[in-house]
C-alpha cells in the first residue's frame, strides 16, 4: 500500500510542534539571553561568559562538577556491573537486588535530607547522633564534620550520597543485558581452562560493552545536571559548589538572568559530545538491522 | 423548558461566583505551622467584620523565588509577605507595589518602622528629568527584636557569674567561664540553603557598636566597600568569640554544622554545653520546644548585646514582618490597613510574642514577660537599624555574605573573604 510522502509529516507534526515550542525556542532564547544583562534587557556581549570562567565560585563549580563526572559514573556504573554478575551467581539475588534499587524509589531531596543526619556533627564531649560520627566514635577517633570539610571529604560525601541511589539504575540495566548472555559461552569457557576472572575479562566485558556505554553516557548526562543534593545538603557551601546549583541561584536568588542563561548554555554544550556519541551509535544499531 | 431553567440556574451560579469573586483578597504568605495558625486567628476578625473573604496563599519558604516569578507573570497576589525591605525596594522600582500613605493606621506607626517602608523611587519624566517620588510601600505587622543574648539564669546565679554591660566584661565572662571548665557560647549557623545567615546578625550588631549606625548605613548602602577596615574590625571582633579555642560548643567545625534552632538548646543541658547564645526574639519558641518545662524570666532570660565603643553607645539591630500591596482593589487596601491596626497585631503578637509596631496596641498582650521587656526595648530605642543583610540586594545578603561568614569560620584568610564579597557587591549594587 503506497503512503502519501506527507503523510508521515503528518503523524509527527503535533509532536514537532511540541517539540519546537518547548524545546527548541526555549533554548534559542536562552543563548539569547546569556548575551543580555541581568534583567535580559541590554546587550553585554561576551561579559556573561568572561564572568562564567573567571569567577572564583564558578572555577570551583566546575572543578567540582569535574570530580562529580569521573566519581559519580565511575562509581554507579561500576558497582551496578559488580552486582550485575555477581548477584546473578548467588541464592538470595532477588532480595538483594530490590535492597540496592530501593534508594531510586525516594527523591534526591528525601536522599540528601537523610544522609544529612549521617553526616551529622556533635562535639566529641556528648553522644553522636550523625550514624558516620557515631561509628567514628565508636572507633575510638574524634568526630569529623563531614559535610564542612573542604575539598575532598565534603565532595566525596555528596558524590556518595548520588552512587547510593543511582547504583540500582545502572544494576538492572547491566543485569537484564548480562542475563541475555548465553550460559554456552562461559560453559564453553570454562572447560577450556579460563580462570573467572579471565571469563568476565574476555567474555563478559566485550559482549556487555554496548550496554555499558548506554549506562555510562545516561550518568553522564545526568551528572552533569547534578543539582538536588548538593542544594540539600550543604547549598554549594564550602566548595562544593556546582553549576547547575549556581544556575538555581543566579536566576531564582539573584535574578541574574544574562548569567543563568550563560551557564545553562555552557551545561548544554558541555552534554553535546554525549549526545553525538548516542546519536552515532543509534545510527549503528539502525545501519545493522 | 428544562434547557431555559438550566441555563438560567447557569447564569445566576455565574452571577453569584462572580459577586463572590469581588469580595475576596488573595495575601501569599511564607508562614507555616504555628504562624500559619496565628496569622488565620488574625484574619478571623477581618473577614467577619467587613464579608471579605480573604484567601491566604501558604507558598511557604520559596516564597522570595516564587513571588518574583508570578510578579513577572504579571499574576501577583493582591498582597503578600515581603521577605525583607530589600526586595521590597526592588519591587517598588519595578512599579508593581501600590503606595500605602494614605492608610488610616499607619499614623500609629513609630517614623522609625515607617521610614523602613518607604522606598524613594526615580521615575524619568517625559522631558527627561528625574522624578523623585517618596512612598510607602511596605507596613509592618511585627517587629523582630534582635541584639540579644539568651542565658540560662539558674547556671548564671549558680556559678555565680554576672550579666556584662560591656566588651569587655563579655570576654572577661567567657574568658571566666573557660576557666571554669565550661565552654562560653553556644553558636549555631546551619540552615540548609540559608546557611550562615545567625553569623551576618552577629557582625551587623558588632557593626553598629564598632561603626555606629551612620557607618553602618553606609555599609548597607555600599557607600563604603567591604574591605574598609571599619567593617573588616566587626569581624575580627565577630572572630574574637567564634575562633578563639574553647570559646565556642563543638568549636568552629560545632558552629558550622549544628543547626542554629537546635543550638540553644545546649543552655539547658546538665551540665550546661554552653551558657550564652546571640539570637533575635523568635528562639523563645525553638527553646521552649525542646525544653517546654523551662520559665521565662526564672530559668532563662535575656541580657542586651553589650556596647563596644563607648561612643555609640547601645543601637539596636531589629527585623520585622512586612506586608506589601500589588493590585490596587479597595479590599486590599482595607485589608493592608487592618494589618497594620492595634487590633491585628494584637493577635499576631500576642500569640507568636513577636513586637507589635502599632504604638497603641495594649501591652498586657504580650505572652511572656521577655517579650514585654522586649518591646518596651523597641519602643524606646533611641536607634533602631534593620538587619542589614535583609537591606542589601540578594547577590550579597543572602548570598555571599552569608557565604562569606562560612568560609570565614572554615578558616579562609578575612581579606580573601572580604574581597570577594566586596567583589559581588560592586556587581549587584552596580545594576
Amino acid at each position: 500500500m503506497r503512503t502519501r510522502r506527507w503523510v508521515p509529516w503528518l503523524y509527527t507534526a503535533p509532536a514537532l510542534l511540541l517539540l519546537i515550542f518547548f524545546l527548541v525556542y526555549p533554548s534559542v532564547e536562552t543563548a539569547r539571553l546569556s548575551f543580555f544583562d541581568r534583567a535580559g534587557e541590554s546587550y553585554v556581549g561576551w561579559q556573561n561568559y568572561v564572568y562564567a570562567f573567571t569567577n572564583n565560585t564558578m572555577l570551583t563549580a566546575f572543578r567540582n562538577n569535574a570530580i562529580w563526572l569521573v566519581g559519580f559514573t565511575l562509581f554507579t556504573v561500576s558497582f551496578g556491573l559488580l552486582f550485575a554478575v555477581l548477584l546473578d551467581r548467588v541464592r538470595y539475588e532477588r532480595l538483594i537486588k530490590s535492597m540496592v534499587f530501593i534508594p531510586m524509589a525516594i527523591s534526591m531531596v528525601g536522599a540528601g535530607t537523610i544522609w544529612k543526619f549521617v553526616y551529622a556533627y556533635r562535639p566529641a564531649s556528648v553522644s553522636q547522633i550523625g550514624l558516620l560520627n557515631a561509628i567514628v566514635v565508636g572507633l575510638g577517633g574524634q568526630p569529623i564534620g563531614w559535610l564542612i570539610e573542604r575539598p575532598w571529604i565534603n565532595n566525596i560525601c555528596l558524590i556518595v550520597v548520588g552512587v547510593w541511589i543511582w547504583t540500582g539504575f545502572c544494576m538492572v540495566v547491566l543485569s537484564a543485558s548480562y542475563k541475555n548472555i548465553p550460559k554456552q559461552l562461559m560453559e564453553a569457557a570454562r572447560i577450556d581452562g579460563a580462570t573467572e576472572w579471565q571469563i568476565f575479562r574476555r567474555v563478559i566485558l566485550p559482549l556487555l560493552m554496548p550496554t555499558i556505554a548506554v549506562v555510562t553516557t545516561t550518568m553522564i548526562v545526568f551528572v552533569l545536571k547534578i543539582f538536588d543534593i548538593v542544594y540539600v545538603m550543604t547549598n554549594g557551601n564550602f566548595s562544593t559548589e556546582v553549576l547547575a546549583n549556581r544556575m538555581y541561584k543566579e536566576q531564582f536568588s539573584f535574578t541574574n538572568y544574562g548569567r543563568a542563561a550563560t551557564i545553562a548554555v555552557i551545561l548544554l554544550v558541555l552534554i553535546i559530545p554525549m549526545m553525538v556519541i548516542n546519536i552515532r551509535r543509534f545510527r549503528q544499531q539502525e545501519a545493522t538491522r | 423548558m428544562r434547557k431555559a431553567v438550566g441555563c438560567l440556574a447557569l447564569v445566576a451560579a455565574l452571577l453569584v461566583s462572580l459577586a463572590a469573586f469581588a469580595q475576596e483578597v488573595t495575601i501569599a504568605v511564607v508562614w507555616s505551622g504555628d504562624e500559619l495558625d496565628a496569622f488565620k486567628q488574625v484574619v478571623a476578625p477581618f473577614e467577619t467584620a467587613t464579608g471579605i473573604d480573604v484567601i491566604i496563599d501558604e507558598v511557604g519558604r520559596d516564597l522570595p523565588t516564587v513571588l518574583p516569578v508570578r510578579v513577572q507573570a504579571g499574576n501577583p497576589p493582591d498582597l503578600a509577605g515581603l521577605p525583607n525591605p530589600g526586595q521590597m525596594e526592588e519591587f517598588a522600582e519595578q512599579g508593581v507595589l501600590v503606595p500605602l500613605d494614605d492608610l488610616e493606621n499607619l499614623a500609629d506607626h513609630p517614623a522609625a518602622f515607617v521610614d523602613l517602608g518607604t522606598v524613594t523611587v526615580e521615575t524619568e519624566l517625559a522631558d527627561l528629568t528625574i522624578a523623585e517620588e517618596n512612598h510607602v510601600y511596605g507596613v509592618f505587622l511585627a517587629a523582630d527584636f534582635k541584639s540579644m543574648v539568651w542565658y540560662n539564669v539558674k547556671e548564671f546565679e549558680a556559678a555565680g557569674y554576672e550579666v556584662p554591660t560591656s566588651w569587655p566584661a563579655l570576654i572577661a565572662l567567657s574568658d571566666q567561664i573557660v576557666a571554669d571548665g565550661g565552654t562560653p557560647w553556644a553558636i549555631g549557623l546551619e540552615n540548609g540553603a540559608a546557611s550562615g545567615w545567625p553569623g551576618t546578625d552577629w557582625i551587623e550588631d558588632i557593626m553598629l557598636r564598632t561603626a555606629g549606625p551612620d557607618l553602618y548605613d553606609q555599609w548597607v548602602n555600599h557607600e563604603i566597600p567591604w574591605t574598609h577596615p571599619a567593617v573588616k574590625k566587626a569581624w575580627e571582633y565577630f572572630g574574637q568569640i567564634v575562633n578563639a579555642p574553647g570559646y565556642v560548643y563543638g568549636g568552629p567545625v560545632g558552629a558550622l554544622t549544628i543547626y542554629f534552632g537546635d543550638s540553644p538548646a545546649v543552655l539547658f543541658d546538665d551540665p550546661p554545653g554552653a551558657y550564652m547564645h546571640r539570637q533575635a526574639s523568635f528562639i523563645q519558641s525553638f527553646i521552649l520546644g525542646s525544653n517546654p518545662e523551662l520559665v521565662p524570666v526564672e530559668d532563662y532570660s535575656f541580657f542586651v548585646f553589650p556596647p563596644i565603643s563607648p561612643v555609640f553607645g547601645n543601637p539596636l539591630l531589629g527585623a520585622g514582618d512586612l506586608i506589601g500591596v500589588f493590585n490596587d482593589t479597595p479590599e486590599a487596601l482595607e485589608f493592608a490597613n487592618y494589618l497594620a491596626s492595634a487590633e491585628a497585631q494584637e493577635i499576631w503578637c500576642g500569640v507568636l510574642g513577636k513586637i507589635a509596631v502599632n504604638k497603641t496596641v495594649d501591652p498586657s498582650i504580650y505572652p511572656d514577660p521577655i517579650t514585654a521587656q522586649a518591646a518596651g526595648l523597641v519602643a524606646e530605642a533611641e536607634t533602631f537599624r534593620f538587619d542589614g543583610s535583609d537591606l542589601m540586594p540578594a547577590a550579597v545578603g543572602s548570598g555571599t555574605f552569608w557565604s562569606g561568614v562560612l568560609d570565614y569560620i572554615s578558616g579562609i584568610p578575612l581579606d580573601t573573604v572580604l574581597e570577594a564579597i566586596e567583589a559581588s557587591a560592586v556587581d549587584a549594587y552596580g545594576e
